[in-house]
């Protein structure tokens, strides 16, 4: 069941690596794309609307953050870009040959930069995100994946309720280019039409027989059931619980850190010190928030540090502590000031600009360690509906690079200043942010992306103190697409 | 939610105090708070399996309650076969089983209603939080009892379901679990089977399997062809997810699991705990032992996994195969008692040093972690463990405690105390429904780094009694 291929190359380069000091050669990369040893696609299948771009925007989200370099290939695209203008559902007729000549057309372009993506651009993971209806494609695609060495594991989205597929129509369909009028009613005729046409033709997989060696996942309106064929290796069985775990219900994650505290004051970094008398006044301030947005069955997650127990007690709720939720270990830095690191390990200090993601205090983390330790949290996350979790700077840049699809690159110098609280709301593909500060005052502890790549710029953050003075002001950042 | 008349009382936030011995910050008044385990619904869950006989449901049912008990959840299980056994007293042959013999009939009904008093009692009363009834349950109107059963008491159901045609895979089961069997304590192996067939018969004209539209409503799981395929239908809450996951990547392919701790290293010399330093002398002895070990073994595609720390690395190192590392397989985290000899620790942390004695798996190191900590961080590895086939682990000394407390299902009391001396690799082996266990000292001599309980573990106790215990170091 367990088919594992050992890559010759990779192999050797790992002894050849290991055989110098240990610390020098921390893997640049993820556990989980270290155990992903063989290029895999992703094909999703699915009549229109049945979330199959929903599942692999998420999906694609989610590898990238654990660390396996993912991309979506969304035909869709492909088409738009051969077919400038759409006039209407007869382009997806079965029987309209001229259409069905560019569209098999889009499809062989888009496997040619899948291959691309795969073999040439450090791609591990490629998501074709298509209808795939029919067997005749698939059987396309999987002679291409045999011709190029992939693995190949299909997503199949099942949904028969028609409320649900209206309200995907809705949510994405109606702002979708083909539809520049955004008329609902006209949309919604005209797209029902287009699932028709597909319909015809629709092959579903068949595990019992045509199909009963692929390796698969059904999932059945939205997820209420799923079924599972031959699952190969690591990475497919991630996908699996990922896919398992997530929902369409609409929740709000609330991030925001403890309340100042007094190591905050003293610009000194991790250790487990109280709030501060103005963390006090914010944790004051988070419980009125939370009571004047009467935010029903809210749960609270906490760190095992005091700082976040402390800002959680004021809110009078029951509350969870985490241990995964601590803040990033500075190892043999906690508790010091940016200054005495700076004095006292010049050259980590240095190094922790080159390149902050991956970078691990003696005796510490990185934030790439940080992800791994984060994970479960994110998984229960997208299990969960409302929830509330006061944490620390470092691990909610890492929560927040999740939902917004950051980089590494970015994922370190995120803003998540004190006394703010973000709430995240899933939309459409993306995620929806609003910002509230809670009108407390603080220290900024956020330091900047050095300016030149070898020196260090600040020592200290900026004293500047946040500019939004405004009781609550609401702010809606970008809605990640 | 908290009761009304605390929130009246109280104007400021309480006042926080750590625990001493776990080092959790708990509010002065030590009213309920939420520390993070497992399972947080206060909902028990009853795990049902469903399947005709030799498919599987006890050796899953077993598994399971290992793996949910190691990894922190209360968790046990009722196997109704132990409970005929009980009554019946004495087997005599499938004549038993038949649909139509009214004693056996109602026999067999009081069993289960039996073991289902004692899930009540266990999951009611004793404070465990998910039993696992292990029973063929193959009829739609044995499950709705047990439906209503649970809703009664306010559990939760889920069932499990093994479904496999293979004549192959029951023949295999057959021999190995059934044949050993109380059952067939008096048989030759072919009047057994024999006889075991027939008994699955018995089963085969009621048999309802769960069906995807008549159990439309129902939470469960069913294997199909021992893995191949599964159906999961209304997963509703994290247990049940974690249930799944773990399911789905177990396997019965036959391979061995290779435990060893890194050769011995200079800080185990001087009886110094913690810390990252290289291998002694005969530590690196130990590792060219280990090579040769692993020639003559002859391993069918043996996968290495080493700690991120120098010690396990170098003993690798010298194996001159492809090794992988996990930062997860690194050692407990000491905290301010990193490095020190435990004399120190009694010199400096007396405290703290008698804490840990008294709850060695609890005990959490000032700025450290607890053995507790240590399993939560494991579980990717045991999952990934479950996927494998055979895989060589050269680990450390807490780490390879908690590896071999899930494998031979120890409890949180023995686990600390599991001797996992240096230089001497554990093979284990899946067999019937447990893991036989070969231990080969390869003759390097080292240091012997357990540490027994004592016997006084006060924490007024003098320094000669904490340190009765200590092993011989330079």
């Amino acid at each position: 069941m367990s088919c594992t291929q050992r890559d010759i190359g990779a192999s050797t380069n790992s002894t050849e690596a290991k055989r110098t000091d240990p610390r020098c050669n921390e893997k640049k990369c993820s556990w989980a794309s270290y155990m992903t040893n063989s290029p895999t696609m992703i094909v999703m299948i699915g009549l229109p609307a049945r979330g199959k771009t929903y599942m692999s925007k998420k999906l694609t989200r989610y590898l990238n953050w654990i660390g396996v370099p993912t991309k979506v290939f969304n035909l869709g695209v492909y088409r738009r870009e051969a077919v400038r203008a759409y006039k209407s559902y007869d382009f997806f007729r079965h029987d309209n040959e001229e259409a069905m000549k560019i569209r098999k057309q889009c499809a062989l372009v888009a496997l040619q930069d899948v291959r691309v993506y795969l073999t040439e651009e450090g791609g591990q993971i490629a998501v074709f995100d298509a209808t795939n209806t029919t067997r005749e494609r698939r059987d396309l695609i999987q002679a291409f994946v045999k011709e190029n060495g992939f693995k190949v594991f299909f997503v199949e989205s099942v949904c028969d309720d028609p409320d649900v597929i209206a309200a995907n129509i809705l949510e994405v369909k109606v702002s979708s280019p083909d539809y520049p009028e955004k008329h609902r009613e006209r949309v919604m005729e005209d797209f029902l039409k287009r699932i028709e046409c597909y319909k015809v033709t629709y092959q579903p997989l068949d595990p019992d027989d045509y199909d009963k060696d692929l390796s698969f996942i059904k999932v059945i309106n939205v997820g209420q059931r799923f079924l599972v064929n031959r699952v190969q290796d690591y990475i497919q069985s991630k996908i699996v619980y990922y896919l398992m775990n997530i929902h369409v219900h609409s929740h709000s994650i609330y991030l925001c850190r403890h309340g100042e505290s007094n190591h905050n004051v003293e610009g000194r970094i991790g250790g487990d010190s109280e709030l501060s008398p103005r963390g006090k006044k914010f944790a004051h301030a988070l419980r009125d928030f939370i009571e004047e947005y009467e935010l029903s069955d809210l749960k609270v997650w906490t760190s095992q540090l005091r700082r976040t127990i402390q800002t959680a007690e004021e809110l009078s709720v029951p509350y969870e502590q985490w241990k995964i939720l601590n803040e990033i270990d500075a190892g043999v830095c906690e508790e010091m000031t940016y200054q005495m690191i700076q004095e006292t390990f010049p050259e980590e200090f240095a190094l922790r600009d080159q390149d902050k993601y991956h970078y691990r205090y003696p005796g510490g983390e990185s934030y790439q360690d940080l992800v791994q330790r984060l994970e479960p949290v994110i998984m229960e996350l997208e299990r969960q509906g409302n929830v509330l979790v006061i944490c620390h700077q470092a691990v909610m840049r890492c929560l927040l690079a999740y939902f917004l699809d950051k980089g590494a690159d970015d994922l370190p110098y995120m803003k998540c200043p004190l006394h703010t609280v973000l709430k995240l709301t899933p939309v459409a593909y993306g995620c929806k942010v609003e910002m509230f500060y809670l009108n407390v005052e603080a220290v900024n502890t956020h330091r900047d992306r050095p300016l030149t790549r070898t020196g260090s710029s600040c020592l200290t953050p900026c004293v500047k103190e946040s500019t939004l003075t405004a009781a609550k002001k609401l702010v809606a950042v970008s809605a990640s697409e | 939610m908290l009761d009304n008349e605390d929130h009246l009382l109280e104007n400021h936030p309480r006042e926080l105090t750590q625990n001493p011995l776990k080092k959790i910050w708990m509010p002065h008044k030590n009213s309920h708070i939420g520390h993070r385990r497992v399972c947080m619904t206060n909902c028990p869950t009853l795990i049902v399996t469903v399947g005709l006989p030799a498919r599987g449901k006890t050796y899953i049912s077993k598994k399971l309650t290992r793996y949910l008990n190691w990894i922190g959840v209360p968790t046990k299980e009722f196997n109704v076969g132990d409970y005929r056994r009980e009554c019946l007293k004495i087997y005599k042959s499938f004549e038993f089983f038949r649909p139509d013999n009214e004693e056996g009939v109602k026999i067999r009904r009081q069993c289960a209603m039996s073991a289902l008093n004692d899930v009540r009692q266990y999951l009611s009363v004793e404070g465990g939080q998910v039993a696992v009834f292990d029973a063929t349950n193959t009829t739609r109107d044995r499950r709705g009892t047990i439906m209503k059963f649970a809703e009664q008491n306010g559990f939760k159901v889920f069932f499990v379901e093994s479904v496999c045609e293979d004549p192959e895979v029951i023949a295999q089961n057959i021999v190995q679990v059934k044949l050993g069997n109380p059952d067939y304590m008096n048989c030759s192996s072919e009047e057994a089977i024999e006889d075991f067939m027939e008994r699955i018969k018995c089963y085969e004209t009621s048999y309802q399997p769960l069906d995807e539209d008549l159990d439309s409503d129902v939470s469960y799981i069913k294997i199909m062809d021992v893995g191949r395929r599964y159906l999961v239908n209304r997963v509703v809450d994290h247990i049940q997810s974690r249930i799944v996951y773990y399911l789905m990547n177990i396997h019965i392919t036959p391979r061995s699991i290779y435990l060893c701790r890194h050769g011995e290293s200079d800080l185990n010399i001087k009886g110094r705990i913690g810390g990252d330093s290289g291998l002694s002398s005969r530590g690196k002895e130990f590792a060219k032992h280990l090579r040769s070990f692993l020639e003559e073994q002859k391993i069918k595609d043996l996968k290495i996994w080493t700690s991120q720390m120098k010690r396990t690395i170098q003993t690798a190192e010298c194996l001159g195969v492809p090794y992988e590392q996990w930062k997860s397989l690194n050692e407990i985290d000491a905290g301010v008692c990193e490095e020190m000899m435990y004399e120190e620790i009694q010199e400096h942390f007396p405290l703290e040093f008698a804490l840990r004695d008294q709850d060695k798996y609890r005990y959490r190191y000032p700025k450290g972690e607890s053995y507790e900590d240590l399993v939560q961080r494991l579980e990717p590895v045991i999952m990934e463990l479950e996927r494998q086939e055979n895989v060589l682990v050269i680990c450390h000394q807490a780490v390879m405690r908690c590896l071999l407390a899930y494998f031979l299902d120890k409890t949180s009391h023995e686990l600390p105390y599991l001797k996992c001396p240096l230089h001497t690799v554990l093979k284990l082996t899946p067999v019937a429904y447990g893991c036989k266990v070969e231990s080969v000292y390869l003759g390097v001599e080292s240091v012997n780094t357990h540490r027994d309980r004592p016997e006084n573990v006060n924490v007024q106790r003098s320094t000669e009694d904490a340190l009765q215990t200590v092993p011989a170091h330079l």
